[in-house]
């Protein structure tokens, strides 16, 4: 079960700017394994958003090599290998719920008795059953971005690449939909890359933690998480928990002691 | 219905000022008249005067109202709604090259727009001379387009919706650039992720954002197509619609035909924008949007 699925390596990127260069990413070395759930965390500019967009090949490496599932990124993405959910929900205002999770089934080509199967049963898995015929405004910030989430995983995708997916929710949601993932990841033993700015859902939610830190983007740590893969939310009580959110801490630290 | 009370307010205000405009206007003649005649006559028999004049300045109202009536609905008591004398017939010969050249210009919009959008080069190069082609004064180029298209046999109905569409097609494209790159770089990105195609894109995202920016287009889009299909009447000589029916006026200081012609117009303008004002209420609802 311990077979690569995404492999970074030297992998660097440079956006010319009018300011000069901007080394978004510089030498970075990843291996991500499948049933992984990695979590990249750092502060603003520290390439985590960029390096999630090359896995996805939203974004074009200027040196280096990445893989995906054993190919590069730009056939990954044209086989559908991955789901991606991004920051904001983006669901389409004039589709219905179900109309939203059907959009990229529609696009593939999917018959239509088969798309109607995996909307009832992605609904299922974000418990958003009855909720297929609403329009997005009929629903709050933290369920549209479940349908959004839905709308990943529909295509049965092996990969779940998410950046900040929870960043603009509130403090309550985000434990609920934390611990919904949690429940989501161990049910479909998906391969999960996950962007956040936060220290406590960072060691909530993975098995790997990457530290990254900015100016040039590298990572600056690489965490392998202790805690059973069981996780209640007190667990964020625990000594263990709290052990780890301090190396994420001292890494963020140290990252930023250049500056 | 409670706006009733103030769209009413504001018509009759409408009607104080014409009423009084129309007193103002055609009192010197109702007095020149007097003279000639040698009577006196007083305040109250020249306002009656001013009403009633054959070929006012400013016509009253209720004189329009009443040639209007007379060339439409008396017309079709009589049956003979489409002789040439009704306006019904000349509303309906300007309407054709109206609703003609609204399509094309529609069409040659909504395809300039794609092509500004998807291609670059046309991005580049286009949108000037889009811009260019309506700083020219219509009233300039109209006859030039009726004696070409003449040249080539062409006559009739189509150079005025050829008028028509050179000035109705540029709110569309403007609108429809504008619409058809409104989706955010993420929803775009969410596209790519699911290696949509051109094509997808456009229909299942791009299209259908645009709808909201359409509609006000399409609005201004059919006035500017009747304005057109009257302006192509005016240079030709024509001798039906209602450009036919200004110019007749204006040759003949038939004030009062002029100004039912005029109103007819706009009552045709404001129905027509009032229709796709109905359609985008429909769609945009349906759309879950409105």
């Amino acid at each position: 079960m311990n077979d690569t699925v995404i492999s970074a390596t030297n992998l660097s990127l440079t956006f010319e700017t009018n300011d000069g260069p901007v080394h978004a990413l510089k030498d970075v070395d990843l291996d991500i394994n499948r049933g992984d759930f990695v979590s990249f965390i750092g502060p603003s500019g520290c390439g985590k958003t960029t390096f999630l967009r090359c896995m996805a090949d939203l974004e074009q490496p200027t040196a280096g090599e990445i893989t995906v599932n054993g190919v590069s990124a730009a056939e990954a993405r044209k086989s559908r290998a991955y789901g991606y959910v991004f920051q904001h929900a983006g669901l389409y205002p004039w589709r219905t719920i179900g109309g939203n999770i059907r959009l990229p089934l529609e696009v593939m080509g999917i018959s239509k008795a088969e798309q109607d199967k995996s909307v009832q049963e992605v609904l299922e898995l974000v418990h958003l059953e009855g909720f297929e015929n609403k329009f997005p405004w009929q629903l709050s910030g933290g369920m549209q971005q479940r349908a959004s989430i839905a709308r990943a995983l529909a295509f049965q995708a092996d990969i779940l690449l998410m950046d900040e997916p929870f960043g603009a929710l509130d403090e309550i949601v985000r434990d609920h939909l934390n611990e919904q993932l949690l429940d989501l990841w161990g049910r479909t033993n998906k391969t999960i890359g996950f962007v956040t700015h936060s220290i406590p859902e960072a060691v909530y939610l993975s098995t790997k933690i990457v530290v990254m830190s900015p100016r040039p983007g590298r990572i600056t740590d690489v965490i392998e998480s202790t805690l059973p893969k069981e996780r209640p939310l007190d667990i964020r009580d625990s000594p263990e928990f709290i052990e780890i959110a301090h190396r994420v801490r001292d890494g963020l630290r140290a990252g930023h002691g250049d500056d | 219905m409670k706006n009733i009370g103030p769209i009413l307010t504001v018509v009759a205000a409408i009607f104080v000022l014409w009423y009084a405009g129309a007193v103002a206007l055609n009192a010197s003649w109702a007095y020149d008249k007097a003279k000639r005649a040698n009577v006196e006559i007083t305040f109250s028999e020249m306002v009656t005067d001013t009403m009633n004049q054959k070929k006012p300045k400013l016509p009253a109202p209720h004189q329009v109202g009443k040639e209007i009536w007379k060339t439409t609905g008396e017309m079709v008591v009589k049956g003979r709604a489409f002789s040439k004398r009704s306006l019904i017939y000349h509303s309906w010969i300007t309407l054709s090259a109206t609703l003609l050249g609204f399509a094309m210009g529609t069409a040659l919009g909504v395809s300039l727009s794609v092509g500004i959008v998807y291609n670059r080069t046309m991005d580049m190069s286009v949108m000037p001379w889009v811009i260019a082609s309506q700083t020219i004064p219509i009233l300039a180029i109209a006859p030039m387009i009726i004696v070409v298209l003449n040249a080539i046999g062409i006559s009739g109905l189509l150079p005025k919706a050829v008028i028509s569409m050179y000035l109705s097609f540029f709110p569309v494209v403007v609108g429809m650039v504008k619409g058809l790159r409104s989706p955010d770089h993420m929803m775009v990105d969410q596209m790519k992720t699911w290696s949509a195609s051109k094509g997808q894109e456009f229909w299942k995202l791009r299209l259908p954002s645009s709808m909201p920016f359409l509609f006000p287009s399409l609005k201004v889009a059919m006035a500017a197509s009747l304005v057109g299909a009257i302006v192509g009447e005016l240079p030709t000589g024509a001798v039906a619609g209602l450009g036919a029916r200004l110019l007749a006026g204006s040759y003949y200081g038939q004030t009062i035909q002029i100004w039912s012609a005029l109103i007819t117009a706009a009552a045709l303008a404001a129905a027509l924008v009032a229709i796709i004002g109905v359609i985008q209420k429909v769609v945009l609802k349906r759309m879950g949007m409105a």
